[in-house]
Order: structure tokens, then C-alpha cells, then sequence
């Protein structure tokens, strides 16, 4: 079991971050596009129903170029393991000894798979997951086939995931029902210490009192729309911040056409998109400086986007516009926070059930359903996050066509 | 000598003290709050341009966003529908003279601490003018609350409970005795806004906002240190920027005084 960390020895350099090999051909990647998501695929043939690993241009056994990734269960048995106690890889060379193991997956292939500790015996049953590696690039790992205790606690597991047991939050606006559905949800999960942004501290919304009142939570005056005030947050906590939801958000339901002016929309670009931006400016750097810091070190940035940054909805048309362009500077940001091993997790959820989704019919996704959802995504090393039905029927449908999917919504 | 150049040399003498009865303009300071639904004006903003780096290697300047209605700041007429269609009713066309005019400071001070909510009336002014003497046409005349004390703290400034804001005011037959039968050229309170944060269910609502404007005056908002001015006696310059049509504007406010 994971244990609390000491406190940093302050006359010790901090380590560099380093990142484990990351280079990936085009095909590939598409391993990696779906642990983005949290799916395990391999390449089928449809010719002849052979799957197989590693990904290839054609299939391995008839040479059909017809081959499609294809969700996997994961199902396997441990074959045969291996303690690695040398590498000449960076990253490697500072996390042994590290333990690999072979695989033969029930749907056909041998893998090389990074073991969970709770793996012992071989042969064993067990579970094959693909999951992204601090270089952003899925790699495959074993786990336990049933669910064992403090499983997350594993040394090897937590190279791959974001858990934030023992790790220190910035959640940049707890006054919102989400916000603190976000901060009960880090109190949970075993967060160390939870820093809630508030902004105009004059208005005082349900629920922020009992907030105030968690042991674990701190409050920070922080207004994504003032420069200076960001930069003061950032320089006071930046260099203690592991993990950071920047769930801040301005939504209002207009189109063009149905609201005169561009304030409306120029207030959601600025805390959406431009909010975003200060934050990254201020934050990042410090984040950057502690992607390997120990046993807690710097580890996420989770944004909430929405799920209108795929495809503007146009009730809602300036919200949609502010959030593709605050996805945009996302990935902006998770290449630039990538060399420090620190994961951007996008999350683009369907409407909320909250007061500027009124008119709007269920299903709607309720706070605390979608803080859920974050928590998980970073306990499961997720990048992007695609929380609700609403959300999910809308990335299949954009998937499958995004111009079908913008004809539907303007109808 | 001429008055002019007496009055400079007063100034330079000592003889004259300069009052600054304005607020600094920062991204702290309490901004005015709307129902949410409605169209919000920009609270004050600064972007560093550059710092003698390489942004600009041997000049530090910024932008700075904020609406008309920001800090320390000036009501014209145009702002209210009830001054909609008057003549010369905008920042830019108001008589500059009118920017210049005696300060009769009204202590409100003790009623407003003890009771937020308090309301000047037209006996209370009447009151003081037994002590102070009528007010001369033409006049600024400011509500001293000291509701200034509170600037360092957004929430005490804001004050809002479920209800909503609540800071001290006029009432309706205060504003209309200033106008009608004293003829001043503004009210000028130290709270956000010139009217009561209860106002809303005054009648009509926003009585300061509604009277002042409807008759061409003006007011002057989120103003400090009124209590270092005497009762009368002191000269109130109160120029906002020039901005073409423009309701209202942040702005400098002097008060000049004798040393006494």
C-alpha cells in the first residue's frame, strides 16, 4: 500500500523529467488513439479475422491491407516474466528494477506487457489494458484479473496513471456545483490538500460554505479574467500544484443572432479561451519543473472543454465557438506540458443539468456524475474524456461523419 | 493679481489643499454586479505590453479594459432612459463648465454605520441646512457615508446578502427636493452607484438614477475620502474622459479646500 510521502528534502536537487521512448510509426498511433480514450484495440483483418500486434500496414497472415482496429477484452495469460535490473533508457535506468512479462491475449497475439505487482505466478490469467505512457504513447500493461487491494497503489501502475492519492489540487472554481462536486470527489480519492479557486468573493452561492469547512480544502481567491491575480496564484502555489481541474467556465445559451453585441461572447472567450491561456502561462512552468518530483510529483492538467468543441451546437453558438477554440490551445498545451510527462486530460462532456442548460431536455449530465468522471479518467490515465450519453452519441456521430453530424445540429 | 493666478499661488503655498476624493483603479477593486443574465460591464483589466524586455526593451506600459461605469467613476444623463433625449447629455457634450461646482458634504456617516440601508431624506437634508446653510445652486452634493472604509474588502464594500446589495442612499423626495428646488449639478455618493443598494424597490426604482439623469445632472460614484472635506466650502473638479456619446467614464476627482 502506497504509503504518505515525506516531506522534501529541500537540499536535494529535483530530478529532471525524463520520458520513456516515444516514438511511434503513423499506424501505430493508432494503439495510442484509443488508450486516449481508454480502449484497448488491435487491428483486425476482415479478410481473414486474424488480429494482431504489433500494428501493421497489412495483416500478418494473408497480406489484406482490409484491416480495421477493433475493441479488445484484454484477455490473457501470463506466459512468462522478467525483471529488468539495467536499461540504458533514461527513464528507465531511474525506475528499476522494472518488471515485463509475455502475454498470449485470448483473441490471438503474444504482447510485451509492463506487470502490476500483484501478478505472481506464471501462467496466470489476466487482464491486457492499453494505457498511455508519460510520453503520451500507449503501451500495454497487465493487471490483476479480479481486482485486488490498493491495486492503484502500484509502483509501475502509477508511472501510467494520475492518481491523485496523496497529490495536491487546484480546482480554479469551487463556487460552482461542479467545482464542488470536484473537490468532495479529490477529498475521496485521498488528495493531499485542495486548493479551490473564487472568484468575486462578494457573491456567495449554495454550497461553498460547507467547501470552506473541509479540512482538506484551502481557498485562493482566482479570477481567470485578471492577469495579475493569476500570476500572484500561480507564483504562491505553482511549485506544489500536482494536478489542476480548470473547471472555470462562462456559459451563456446565445447564437449570433439572438443576442446584439459581442460582450456575451467576448466574457465566454475570455475565461473559456483566454482564462485558459493565463493559467497555462502562469502554471505550466512550475508544473513543468516538477514532472518528476518524487513519489507526488506534477502530474495533470485537466481542462472542461464541451462536447460543442467537435461541432458548434448553435443554441448555444458563442459557448461552443469559446470552447473549440479553448480545445485548440489544449492541445497547444499538452504538447508543450509533454516533455515534463504531465497529462493534459480533456474532458468534453454533454450539457450540464445546471441553470444555463434549462431549457434544454434531458439526459443531462449531473455535476457530480461528471466530477466522477474526471476522477476516474485520471485514476485510469485517460486523455480524453468523453462523460454522458449525450457526449458519447455525439462523438460517435462525429466520428463516423463530422459533416452529417453538423447538417443534424443546424436542423 | 488675478483670482486665477492667486489660487495658484495658494495652491503652491500650501494655502489650498488638494483632496483626492478617487479610488486606484484595480482588478480588485468591487465592480458593479448585474443578474447574470443580463449584459455585464467589463470590470477594470491590465495586460503588461512590455517591461523593458524583449517586448519592448526600454518602455514599461500597459491596456487596460474596464467599462464607464468602473471604480471611482461619473453618471451622465444619457445613462438613465429618463435623460435619453436631453440636450448635451453624453461625457463628450456636457458644458465642461458644469464639471466644476461648490462641494456640500453631507454626514451620513453614523446613520449609515449603524443601519446599511439608511436613507437620506429631504428632512434630513433640511436639517442640515439649518446648520450649514442652504445649498447654492449649481452644487455637488455628496453623501458621506464612509462606506469608503470598506473598499479593502470586496465583500463589506458589495454587501449583498440573498436580498441583494445593501448600501445607504437617497430617497425619492430627497432627490427630487435637490433638483427641483435647489438646482445642484450632481449627487455624488461613496457606495456603487448613487442610488441605495435597495433602491430597485424604491418608486420609481433607482429614484437618483432616474430624477438626476431626467433633469440633466449627474452623479458621481464609489467616491473616498469625503470625510476630509468640511461641510462646505470646498471645490469639487470632477472632468470624466471624453468619450464620444458616452454614458459615464472613471475619472480623477479633486476637491480643493483651505488649509485650515
Amino acid at each position: 500500500m502506497l504509503e504518505r510521502p515525506k516531506r522534501k528534502n529541500p537540499v536535494l536537487r529535483t530530478r529532471l523529467p525524463t520520458l520513456p521512448p516515444a516514438a511511434r510509426s503513423r499506424i501505430a498511433l493508432g494503439l495510442t488513439a484509443a488508450a486516449a480514450l481508454g480502449r484497448f484495440e488491435l487491428q483486425q483483418c476482415r479478410d481473414c479475422g486474424d488480429v494482431q500486434y504489433p500494428p501493421r500496414e497489412a495483416c500478418q497472415r494473408c497480406l489484406s491491407i482490409n484491416i480495421h482496429w477493433k475493441l479488445q477484452s484484454g484477455d490473457g495469460e501470463l506466459l512468462a516474466d522478467t525483471m529488468l535490473h539495467h536499461s540504458n533508457d533514461l527513464f528507465f535506468r531511474e525506475r528499476l528494477p522494472w518488471r515485463l512479462g509475455l502475454i498470449k491475449l485470448g483473441s490471438g497475439p503474444t504482447v510485451v506487457a509492463h506487470l502490476h505487482g500483484s501478478i505472481r505466478k506464471v501462467p496466470e490469467k489476466v487482464t491486457v489494458r492499453a494505457m498511455l505512457d508519460r510520453a503520451g504513447q500507449a503501451v500495454l500493461v497487465a493487471l490483476p484479473e479480479k481486482e485486488t487491494p490498493n491495486m492503484a497503489d502500484d509502483r509501475q501502475l502509477r508511472e501510467f496513471t494520475c492518481d491523485p492519492k496523496f497529490r495536491k489540487v487546484l480546482i480554479t472554481d469551487g463556487k460552482t456545483s461542479l467545482g464542488q462536486s470536484l473537490v468532495k470527489g479529490f477529498v475521496k480519492a485521498g488528495a493531499d490538500l485542495i486548493w479551490v479557486g473564487h472568484a468575486e468573493p462578494w457573491k456567495n452561492f449554495p454550497g461553498f460554505q460547507e467547501i470552506k469547512s473541509l479540512q482538506q480544502a484551502s481557498l485562493v481567491p482566482l479570477d481567470l479574467t485578471d492577469s495579475r491575480n493569476v500570476r500572484e496564484v500561480a507564483a504562491e502555489i505553482g511549485g506544489k500544484v500536482d494536478i489542476v481541474v480548470n473547471n472555470a467556465e462562462h456559459h451563456r445559451a446565445f447564437g449570433i443572432g439572438n443576442r446584439a453585441g459581442v460582450e456575451t461572447a467576448r466574457a465566454e472567450m475570455d475565461v473559456n479561451y483566454f482564462g485558459l491561456l493565463r493559467l497555462a502561462q502562469e502554471l505550466g512552468p512550475a508544473m513543468r519543473s516538477r514532472g518528476a518530483d518524487g513519489q507526488s510529483s506534477a502530474v495533470a492538467w485537466v481542462n472542461l472543454l464541451s462536447i460543442y468543441a467537435l461541432a458548434n451546437f448553435p443554441p448555444h453558438g458563442t459557448f461552443s465557438a469559446s470552447k473549440a477554440a479553448a480545445h485548440s490551445l489544449a492541445q497547444c498545451l499538452r504538447a508543450e506540458m509533454r516533455p515534463a510527462g504531465v497529462r493534459v486530460v480533456n474532458v468534453f462532456p454533454g450539457p450540464l443539468d445546471d441553470e444555463w442548460n434549462q431549457l434544454l431536455p434531458p439526459p443531462k449530465l449531473a455535476p457530480a456524475a461528471l466530477a466522477r468522471a474526471v476522477i476516474k479518467a485520471l485514476q485510469d490515465g485517460i486523455e480524453d474524456v468523453y462523460p454522458g450519453d449525450v457526449a458519447q452519441e455525439w462523438l460517435a456521430r462525429w466520428r463516423d461523419n463530422p459533416k452529417a453530424l453538423e447538417k443534424e445540429l443546424s436542423s | 493679481m488675478s483670482s486665477l493666478l492667486n489660487l495658484t499661488k495658494d495652491l503652491f503655498k500650501g494655502k489650498i489643499k488638494v483632496v483626492d476624493l478617487t479610488h486606484t483603479l484595480s482588478p480588485e477593486f468591487p465592480h458593479i454586479s448585474l443578474p447574470p443574465e443580463m449584459g455585464q460591464a467589463w470590470p477594470f483589466r491590465i495586460e503588461e505590453v512590455s517591461r523593458y524586455d524583449e517586448r519592448g526593451p526600454a518602455w514599461y506600459w500597459n491596456n487596460f479594459s474596464c467599462g464607464e461605469h468602473t471604480g471611482t467613476h461619473f453618471d451622465a444623463p444619457v445613462h438613465w432612459v429618463s435623460g435619453k433625449d436631453l440636450p448635451r447629455n453624453a461625457v463628450d457634450s456636457i458644458p465642461p463648465e458644469n464639471f466644476i461646482g461648490p462641494a456640500c458634504v453631507i454626514d451620513c456617516s453614523k446613520q449609515s454605520a449603524k443601519d446599511a440601508d439608511f436613507l437620506l431624506t429631504k428632512k434630513f437634508i433640511l436639517q442640515w441646512e439649518k446648520k450649514h446653510g442652504r445649498i447654492p445652486p449649481r452644487a455637488w452634493v455628496l453623501m458621506r457615508t464612509d462606506w469608503s472604509r470598506r473598499a479593502d474588502d470586496p465583500v463589506a464594500y458589495q454587501n449583498y446578502d440573498e436580498t441583494g446589495q445593501h448600501t445607504p442612499g437617497p430617497d425619492t423626495d430627497a432627490v427630487k427636493f435637490l433638483v427641483e428646488e435647489r438646482d445642484i449639478l450632481g449627487f455624488g455618493t461613496e457606495s456603487i452607484g448613487t442610488d441605495a443598494g435597495q433602491a430597485y424597490h424604491l418608486r420609481p426604482p433607482y429614484p437618483c438614477h432616474y430624477y438626476m439623469h431626467g433633469a440633466g445632472r449627474y452623479g458621481l460614484q464609489c467616491l473616498t475620502n469625503l470625510d476630509q472635506l468640511p461641510p462646505t466650502g470646498a471645490v469639487v473638479i470632477a472632468a470624466p474622459l471624453k468619450i464620444r456619446n458616452g454614458s459615464g467614464s472613471p475619472l480623477r476627482v479633486l476637491a480643493l479646500m483651505e488649509n485650515s
